[in-house]
């Protein structure tokens, strides 16, 4: 139980001017761990979500990250190079709009294989396989590997992110609202493939959703976060049914039947 | 292995109190119980007795992590140590979920397109049992319970209450965990099948699980307890 967590944040804070983003964010995730990050929309979710995925540069705190060589590395002294290295491997990115997290004009075949290519996989007859596989994997119909993303429905874009995502065998994958924007069957569909998928690959999982009902679903443990700052946080099924504080109370009541 | 006083409790509760804050009325407070103490032994069996707002699922629900405690202590023994659940880290209570101690309720969150037996034998494998052992394991708890055979496949979303209620005893039972909790899991069971979870509790004592319960059934409760914790010796006032 006391192996060297795969992420740590500490006192991470981020202003925008003299406006907060987030403040004083601090946890661990290990492996095989899925932490919900929940919030209503000015709570500072994203926010802390571009800061971990180093897409913005705290103003405060640190981030410590244990590289696959086993060393823990500083997040923001890592140099360009190594940090673009860690979003092409090690790290998985699900955006809410699956446009922004494919490319739309490449096939579904490519959005998978453009991952592996970016590793130094040049052999194209092992990409195609590997991307066969993948699609399979995300309930893709194979026959639809030379099809354009745009001609996809959002559902099936939006596992052919997940796809996209996985195929290099991440360790941490951050997921912005993935499910929000697709009807409820089709969540149902994608929470269901998600969960087999965390589980089987022990991939370390940071989400941010509003949703309560898909936290209560993935997640190990869960974020509340209000005006910045994260209020409340533990196990999920103890802050969702035992829930302490007065902003969590309201989140957890005003849901029908999380 | 049976009941002996000599065998470390594998949960033991001191000075447990519980109480919720309702910040959406005004604040106010509902005490629970107070001061709650008892243990339970390897193949043994502690029923929670009194009536119903006494307080029993909650502590039910404390003893798996799933309510927080506002003062006392909740030692569960995972191996050779001791872990209090009232300060433990989110990781290690779900450590301990994983390993040492199951929770069985009467009512079944059904995962969307995952079927009973995947359900029952996903139960069993989680705690580090072989999968073939694991599917055997399953295919005979339903059987036992009666599920029908025609309904392994399917996702339990659309069975009948006690057709989902048994898959749920199943997948509670599964593993061989050494502490079971029980809330209610024969509420509304027939005859028949009630006596098939009596003697599926049965076993569990005798493989020496310890068995922390709550059973309305006078005939279940009497066929399984070896010692009963009457709840109102922890009473509080109801709102302070």
């Amino acid at each position: 139980m006391s192996e060297q967590p795969l992420l740590s944040a500490r006192d991470l804070g981020k202003l925008y001017g003299p406006r907060i983003g987030c403040e004083a964010v601090s946890f661990d995730i290990h492996e095989g761990e899925v932490l919900a990050v929940v919030g209503e929309s000015g709570s500072g979710k994203s926010t802390l979500l571009k800061l971990l995925s180093t897409e913005l540069a705290p103003t405060s705190g640190a981030i410590r990250y244990r590289m696959r060589d086993g060393v823990t590395r500083d997040l923001f002294a890592l140099t360009e190079a190594e940090r673009r290295f860690l979003l092409r491997t090690d790290w998985g990115f699900v955006r809410q709009d699956a446009r922004e997290g494919l490319r739309m004009s490449v096939s579904a075949g490519g959005n998978v294989g453009e991952r592996l290519m970016a590793v130094g996989e040049r052999h194209y007859g092992r990409i195609r396989g590997t991307a066969v596989d993948w699609l399979g994997r995300v309930e893709i119909d194979t026959d639809r590997i030379d099809d354009l993303p745009r001609d996809f429905s959002g559902g099936m874009r939006q596992r052919l992110q997940i796809a996209r995502n996985l195929v290099t065998h991440p360790r941490l994958v951050f997921m912005d609202e993935p499910t929000s924007g697709l009807d409820v069957s089709v969540q149902a569909r994608l929470l269901d493939l998600v969960r087999g998928l965390v589980a089987e690959m022990g991939l370390a999982v940071i989400i941010v959703t509003h949703d309560l009902a898909v936290a209560r679903l993935l997640s190990h443990r869960i974020m509340v976060m209000r005006h910045g700052r994260v209020i409340e946080q533990g196990l999920t099924d103890q802050v969702l049914d035992d829930p302490r504080e007065a902003y969590t109370q309201l989140l957890v009541s005003s849901v029908l039947a999380a | 292995m049976t009941a002996s006083a000599a065998s470390p409790p594998l949960v033991s509760l001191s000075g447990v109190s519980k109480s919720f804050t309702l910040h959406l009325r005004e604040g106010m407070r509902i005490r629970v119980v107070d001061n709650v103490a008892f243990e339970a032994r390897p193949g043994q069996c502690v029923v929670l007795g009194g009536p119903s707002g006494a307080g029993k699922s909650s502590i039910l629900k404390m003893i798996y992590g799933n309510y927080r405690c506002d003062t006392g202590r909740i030692l569960v023994q995972d191996g050779g140590e001791s872990v209090d659940v009232a300060r433990a880290e989110p990781r290690r209570i779900l450590a301990l979920r994983a390993s040492v101690m199951g929770y069985v309720s009467q009512f079944l969150r059904v995962i969307p397109r995952v079927s009973a037996l995947d359900i029952v034998a996903a139960a069993a494998a989680e705690g580090g049992m072989p999968q073939a052992e694991a599917w055997a394991r399953a295919e005979r708890l339903l059987t036992l319970l009666n599920v029908p055979e025609r309904l392994w496949s399917l996702p339990p979303g659309t069975f009948s209450g006690g057709e989902q209620q048994r898959v749920n005893i199943a997948r509670g039972l599964a593993a061989d965990r050494p502490l079971l909790l029980l809330d209610e899991p024969t509420a509304s069971l027939d005859a028949a099948n009630r006596a098939v979870v009596v003697r599926l509790i049965e076993e569990k004592k005798k493989a020496g699980a310890a068995i922390v319960g709550i059973f309305h059934d006078e005939d279940v409760r009497d066929a399984v307890a070896d010692k009963i914790v009457d709840m109102t010796a922890f009473a509080t006032e109801k709102a302070a």
